[in-house]
Parts: C-alpha cells; sequence; structure tokens
C-alpha cells in the first residue's frame, strides 16, 4: 500500500505548499452553506408555520456538495499529474493501476472529509441544521453519495486521460448537469414520467427521496436504500473498468508517453 | 545472465514501423549506447522497456521477470531518467524524492534521500522546490530520483543534456562507477559522441528502427572505414544503406 500513501502524502504536499488548494476545498461549499442557510431561513419566514426548510433544502445542499467534493477530490488528484506532465514518472514506476485509482480515491476521502467538517460547522453554527433529525440513516446516505462521487470522478479522469488536458472542462460542470435530475432539491414525482426513468438510474435520488421522507415524517424504505447502495457500487466497478480501459488504450497507442499530444492519430 | 533482455521487438502505429524487429541485451555492469538520427526508435525502444508504451510484438525481460506478465517485479528493478519527463515543478526536491521513493516501495527512504542528497550534490536544495531549479539542477534531481530504488536496469535518455561540461564529467563518473560497482546495466542514448565513446562499453546504433550496427565505440568507427564515432553517427543519419552488411 505504500503507493497509494505516497499518492496521499504528495497530495498533502501541494495542500500543504499554498492556500489556493485549501481554498478550494473551503471557498465554494462556505458559499453555498451561506446562501442556501439564508434562503431557507428565508422560505421560513413565508411560508406555512411548523415547517423547517433547513434540513429539507439546507441538509440537501450539504450532502449535495459533499457528492461534489468526493468527485472533485479524485479529479483534482488526477489533475496534479495532468498539470505537472507526470504521467511518464508515474506509469513507468511500478504503480499499478488499482493502487493509482486508490490513491486518488484516499486522496479524495482527506480532501472531502476537510470539506464536510467545514460545511457542518456552518451549517450548525450559522443555521441550526441536525444530523441527529436524520439519525443513523445519515452514514448509509453518505456512503451511497460517496461511492458515486468517486465512480463520477474515476469516469472523468479517464475522459480527461482519453481526449487530453483540454477536456478537463468537461469534468467541472458534470454535478450540475445531473442536480436537476438527482432530486436533490424536489421529489421525483415533480418531474416527467420519463425523466423519473432517468432519475432512478442515479443513486443520489434514494438519498434524498429517504432525507425528505424522514424530515417530513414518513418512513423511508430499505429497500429504496439498498438499490442506491448497489447502483453506486456497480457505478465504481464499471468507472474503474473504463479507467482500465482507457488506460490499456493510452499505452497501446503510445498515448501515455505523448500525453501533452492529447491524439497520436 | 543480461539484465535486460529484449527479443524481436516490434512497435507499429497503423502504416508506420518505429521498432522493427529488435534484439539486444545488456549485461550487469555494461553501459550500452543506444544511438541514432531522431526518430530512429531510441525513445520509442525505451518507453517500451518502460512499459508505458505496449510493444505490437516481441518480449521484454528485466531481470529474467517477463515485462508484460510481471510488470510490477521488472520495474521494481528498473528506474529511468529522460530529459522530457521532469519531476513535478510544485514539489521540493525532498518531497519528490520521498513521493518517487514509495511509488517504488523504497524501504528506510529517509536515509536513501540523505544518500542521494549527498551523491548528487543536491543538500542545499533540499527543500527547494524543483520548478525554480536550473535546468543542470533539475537533472541531476532527475538522476538521483533514478537511482532511488538502487536499480538494476537503468535507462538514461540524454541524461547530460542540460549540463555543463564540469559536471556533466562529474555525472558520467557516478554513473559509470555505479554501473561497475553496483553491477547496473545502463541503456544510454546521447547525441554527444564524446561522452558515448568514453562511458559506454558497447553501443547499439539504430536507424529507421532496427539496429544497423553494433559494437565497441572506440573500435567501430575504424571498422567502417570512419575516423570517429560522430562521422560513422553522421553515416548513419544519411546514409544508413552504405553500412547496411
Amino acid at each position: 500500500m505504500t503507493p497509494v500513501r505516497a499518492i496521499v502524502l504528495r497530495q498533502l504536499y501541494l495542500l500543504r505548499s499554498g492556500p489556493t488548494r485549501v481554498l478550494s476545498l473551503v471557498v465554494w461549499v462556505a458559499i453555498d452553506i451561506v446562501l442556501w442557510g439564508f434562503m431557507t431561513k428565508y422560505l421560513n419566514t413565508v411560508t406555512a408555520a411548523g415547517f423547517d426548510f433547513v434540513p429539507v433544502l439546507l441538509g440537501a445542499v450539504l450532502m449535495w456538495d459533499f457528492f461534489t467534493r468526493v468527485m472533485f477530490g479524485v479529479t483534482m488528484a488526477f489533475f496534479e499529474d495532468v498539470w505537472s506532465r507526470n504521467f511518464l514518472n508515474v506509469f513507468g514506476s511500478p504503480v499499478s493501476i488499482n493502487e493509482y485509482l486508490t490513491g486518488l480515491v484516499s486522496s479524495s476521502i482527506m480532501t472531502s472529509a476537510f470539506s464536510l467538517l467545514v460545511m457542518l460547522v456552518l451549517a450548525v453554527a450559522l443555521f441550526g441544521l441536525s444530523f441527529l433529525l436524520y439519525g443513523g440513516l445519515v452514514v448509509p446516505f453518505l456512503m451511497v453519495l460517496f461511492l458515486f462521487g468517486i465512480a463520477l470522478g474515476i469516469v472523468g479522469c479517464s475522459f480527461v486521460l482519453r481526449f487530453g488536458p483540454s477536456a478537463e472542462w468537461f469534468v467541472w460542470p458534470i454535478p450540475a448537469i445531473l442536480s436537476p435530475f438527482a432530486g436533490v432539491f424536489y421529489p421525483i414525482s415533480t418531474m416527467p414520467v420519463w425523466i423519473q426513468w432517468v432519475a432512478h438510474l442515479l443513486p443520489p435520488v434514494y438519498v434524498f427521496e429517504g432525507m425528505r421522507a424522514i424530515v417530513t415524517g414518513g418512513t423511508m424504505s430499505m429497500t429504496s436504500l439498498v438499490i442506491g447502495g448497489g447502483l453506486s457500487v456497480i457505478y465504481v466497478f464499471g468507472a474503474s473498468l473504463v479507467f482500465t480501459r482507457v488506460y490499456r488504450n493510452a499505452v497501446r497507442t503510445g498515448l501515455i508517453a505523448r500525453y501533452s499530444a492529447e491524439s497520436v492519430t | 545472465m543480461p539484465t535486460l533482455a529484449v527479443s524481436n521487438l516490434r512497435k507499429s502505429y497503423r502504416d508506420t514501423l518505429a521498432v522493427d524487429d529488435l534484439t539486444f541485451s545488456t549485461d550487469p555492469g555494461e553501459i550500452v549506447g543506444l544511438l541514432g538520427p531522431n526518430g530512429a526508435g531510441k525513445t520509442t525502444t525505451i518507453n517500451m522497456i518502460l512499459g508505458v508504451l505496449e510493444p505490437s510484438a516481441g518480449r521484454i525481460q528485466i531481470d529474467h521477470h517477463d515485462l508484460a506478465s510481471d510488470r510490477r517485479e521488472a520495474l521494481l528493478l528498473t528506474n529511468f531518467s529522460a530529459v522530457y519527463a521532469p519531476l513535478p515543478g510544485n514539489l521540493t526536491v525532498e518531497q519528490n524524492l520521498k513521493f518517487f521513493g514509495m511509488l517504488y516501495g523504497v524501504s528506510a527512504i529517509t536515509n536513501r534521500i540523505d544518500t542521494l542528497l549527498e551523491e548528487f550534490d543536491l543538500r542545499r536544495f533540499r527543500r527547494t522546490k524543483c520548478g525554480v531549479l536550473s535546468s543542470g539542477e533539475q537533472t541531476r534531481v532527475c538522476l538521483a530520483k533514478a537511482m532511488l530504488n538502487s536499480p538494476r536496469l537503468l535507462l538514461l535518455d540524454e541524461p547530460t543534456a542540460s549540463l555543463d561540461p564540469a559536471t556533466a564529467r562529474e555525472i558520467r563518473a557516478k554513473i559509470r562507477a555505479v554501473a561497475t560497482d553496483r553491477q547496473v546495466s545502463v541503456l544510454w542514448t546521447s547525441h554527444n559522441m564524446y561522452e558515448v565513446e568514453a562511458v559506454c562499453d558497447r553501443v547499439l546504433f539504430l536507424s529507421r528502427g532496427r539496429i544497423l550496427l553494433e559494437g565497441n565505440p572506440k573500435t567501430l568507427p575504424q571498422e567502417h572505414g570512419k575516423r570517429t564515432l560522430e562521422e560513422l553517427f553522421i553515416a548513419v543519419a544519411r546514409e544508413p544503406l552504405s553500412l547496411e552488411s
């Protein structure tokens, strides 16, 4: 596991080397929590008394941002090798693809946990969000989002490895593109039936539907949580296979050795 | 037994044949120069030995480990330094050496780093980011990284290209000593024929992906009617057919 620790250590060195990388873990999530925190407070004043928007909306924003940070945690660790043109040094070493991916995921655990902590402190201290409301289910909720974030992060890395550094832009909007279909802010029953079918393929849907069921006094179906978890696991395996395939193709075509060319054709 | 055994190695890109049926080996303690004009297939060959480029055909064995089926074991015994693969500029010299040392599973890494910093005169740059070092200093850091795992096979692609003559001579002597003392096999590419003659035990002249000539760099020019290795190199580059036996 030493190569995995090496990749995490490298990320730690980079985080320590200046404020920019640490700020990226704090600023966006802080802005989101503050923005949506005030929004929920305002909504609480203009809607029927008794309904609290904080756990519904702010809780959902926090969970969605956690998923986003997990995904970006993986891609950012990968981009460090892209930006420093380090592929030859890394892939010419004995590190295996599984170890490399595990290293990226471990880096993401470190950075996303830090972002989650920042969000929790702000949401609890400023807006009184209580995770106790979700009970012990908060753990599987976070786990499903974590796994799906890992899967999408690895897919993002595969895309950039396949199409070159300029494909980086593709990675950043992925969470924004998915959010309308993931039922973050509204039940998926709000959407047309065909979109609901698409939504059921997205693990976060089961988390956010479950969260809403709990805070509105209903019960959450354990089956749906299992489906969400199962889908996430499948996506992680699928994403790892995609990355491995893209990597092998890059080794066969010579793209790894001439990565800055973006294409060898 | 050879440290590196390459047999019938071939790499083609669609219609282009970059390496054509290459067979050679290097022994422990031997420094072999891989020479040839630009595009002859030197870097392609090195990339295949490093496992970052898949051969179209052929076999590579490093200390009996087949690279295709036993990649990890083969690469644990290998390391490289190339002008086109600098270490990340946003990490310090020490951080880079620690990162790569861990990738190569080096034990007692702190002691190993201390030794290499001393050996390559890098102690004063320990906490300096690689990106702010001069190109010669960066080359020395790359060479230190290449020695981290005490490799059995060392691939050096123009290792002294950006060094001043005095440092280049020092580095050559160091690599020569490493090869002899630790029985490291070195595959060395260079366009500096004086350097090749001074350091290599044997040279392989590549042209259009094939080995055109092979032999002792001190006697090979005379064997082919040339006065110097540089003259022979130019002949290989301009008239490879006239040298094919």
